[in-house]
């Protein structure tokens, strides 16, 4: 008889997101190969790796969005299905189309979707909570305009007010500083912050690694294959990032981390 | 124009042509958004071949068996569209184009062989419908709206069409939100647990339905215009989706009454003998509009991102 091997090693039911054995593939090219990978709660975790690492492709793999080929994916100890309502994802800014006919109140009201369902009147308390997660992004003063007239920064705190919305316990955000001004890349930094504090956990796909060290306390290093995973200080090393990009950074670039933070 | 001549002779077809107009451009609002306009036009060239083999199945042109064969037509489109685009990496326009052509000349092909054509399919009718025809005999003026006995002789496809209107406009209703949704950012709808997938098919289920209800009556042309051209006329118009769904409603009502209108009299006004397709007439229209509303419209500017 066939036997279908199983990983039997129970995920840590304290883990946010516990990753074991997760494979996925487009066609015939894995995008992903056997990953194991527990997040710590309360954390601030960068996945990093190369282009077409599969970083992306992790998360969407987690939310149920891409087909696994085999793992599994645990949310706080349990099925994604159950635990669900504690996630907030934050898509990549440039994954949907902006000239979309919508004002910004109507994108973060889309985080209340959970609770209003399908016919339930958007009440004032609704209204509150939207008003609450746009003010935490800085955005209170845009609630009416179009959101094709955002510029890129102000349409990705946007998104993140959205997924604030959700009063989630974990966040998934896929490169939220890709294409954003400084100003913007500070203020959702100190809400990523913030969220920590509040005893949230937060998992970003983040491709600046001069700023890895500054914004995050873990990191998750992967090219198709986990490469390493734990705090900075110990997982962010030059030999990891040399095994995480191969030749393609070069031993210029790690000396500039260094000097950046890097230890 | 006296009660009793407009209401046998006119009322029914405008009627007609403003039910079907709406059904069309309601979910072809949701179509132009998630780019996929050209769907609008697959799923009105399929539903020729689904109406035809509806008909030689069950030998009536019972419209149930046309909605169901039409509706099994739009569902083997979307998934042989979808299982060509996994297999072959062609791009989903070339394949839309060649799946509804390939289906839209086989059911030419069927209804040319079989006994279809004798009875009341032929290619014409499908093509332009025959509004004109839907005329209400037994109307005597305004008052016969409320004589039953009337009633009872309505054309068929008013009911039919009311009917299906009215469920279009219950079901965007229900899921309005998980439409919009799903439109704006799927995966971020995929994040929160909606069926996006079910959604996108039942968008195109939908859409079958007022395009089989609507090509019965006024034939494909004036599907595929209703689809598009209301609703790409109304984002012109607005920057909020509620407020585009109701142009779009207007925009599709003011095509199917003036394209009437102007169709029946215009070319007496400008001197000609005859009266042109109304359903021709309507499309020219609706297109008109459209181009007006490229020209004027307060929302024409292209956005920066």
């Amino acid at each position: 008889m066939l036997k279908v091997h199983r990983d039997t090693r129970n995920p840590d039911p304290s883990s946010p997101l516990a990753i074991r054995g997760l494979s996925v593939s487009y066609g015939e090219k894995p995008a992903l190969f056997s990953v194991d990978l527990t997040i710590a709660p309360q954390s601030m975790t960068a996945i990093i790796g190369p282009n077409g690492a599969g970083k992306s492709t992790l998360l969407k793999a987690v939310l149920g969005t891409v087909p696994r080929l085999a793992g599994q994916v645990s949310i706080f100890g349990r099925a994604l299905a159950s635990e669900r309502h504690r996630i907030a994802y934050v898509p990549q800014r440039a994954s949907v189309d902006w000239d979309f006919p919508a004002d910004v109140r109507d994108v973060v009201l889309m985080g209340l979707y959970r609770q209003s369902g399908l016919l339930r009147r958007i009440t004032r308390a609704d209204e509150a909570v939207a008003e609450d997660a746009l003010a935490r992004v800085g955005m209170q003063d845009f609630r009416n305009r179009q959101i094709g007239q955002l510029s890129g920064g102000q349409q990705q705190r946007v998104f993140l007010a959205r997924a604030l919305a959700q009063n989630a316990d974990l966040y998934l955000l896929d490169e939220p500083f890709a294409g954003v001004d400084a100003a913007t890349e500070t203020a959702i930094i100190a809400v990523l912050k913030k969220l920590k504090d509040a005893g949230k956990t937060v998992v970003a796909v983040h491709h600046d690694l001069s700023t890895v060290a500054d914004y995050f306390d873990h990191v998750v290093m992967i090219n198709t294959r986990l490469i390493a995973e734990g705090e900075i200080g110990t997982t962010f090393t030059p030999k990891n990032l040399q095994d995480t990009y191969g030749g393609r950074l070069m031993t210029a670039q790690i000396d500039r981390l260094r000097e950046a933070g890097l230890h | 124009m006296s009660g009793a001549e407009f209401v046998p002779l006119s009322l029914t077809p405008i009627l007609i042509g403003v039910f079907a107009a709406i059904s069309c451009a309601l979910p072809g609002n949701f179509l132009v958004l998630r780019k996929q306009a050209l769907m609008g036009d697959a799923i009105s060239h399929v539903v020729l071949p689904g109406i035809v083999v509806g008909f030689l199945i069950t030998r009536s042109l019972d419209a149930w068996a046309m909605l169901l064969g039409a509706a099994a037509a739009a569902l083997f489109s979307v998934v042989a569209i979808d299982v060509i685009r996994r297999i072959s990496r062609i791009e989903t326009g070339a394949i839309m184009g060649v799946v509804f052509t390939t289906l839209f000349a086989l059911g030419v092909l069927l209804l040319e062989q079989s006994d279809a054509s004798s009875v009341h399919l032929d290619v014409e009718h499908a093509l332009m419908g025959n509004l004109e025809s839907l005329i209400w005999l037994e109307a005597r003026g305004w008052s016969s709206l409320l004589d039953p006995k009337a009633l009872a002789s309505l054309p068929p496809e008013l009911p039919r069409l009311a009917l299906s209107l009215v469920l279009i406009l219950g079901l965007m209703l229900i899921f309005w939100r998980p439409l919009k949704i799903s439109t704006f950012d799927e995966g971020y709808a995929e994040s929160l647990g909606l069926p996006v997938r079910a959604i996108s098919l039942g968008l195109v289920m939908v859409a079958a339905l007022a395009a089989v209800t609507a090509f019965d009556a006024v034939g494909s042309i004036i599907v595929i215009a209703m689809f598009i051209c209301p609703a790409a006329a109304a984002r012109l118009m607005t920057d909020r989706l509620s407020a585009q769904i109701w142009w779009s409603v207007v925009f599709a009502c003011l095509s199917a009454i003036l394209g009437y209108i102007l169709a029946g009299y215009g070319p007496m006004w400008i001197g000609f003998d005859h009266a042109v397709s109304a359903a021709g007439m309507i499309a020219t229209i609706s297109g008109l509009i459209l181009g007006i509303c490229a020209v004027f419209g307060p929302k024409r500017q292209a956005r920066t991102g």
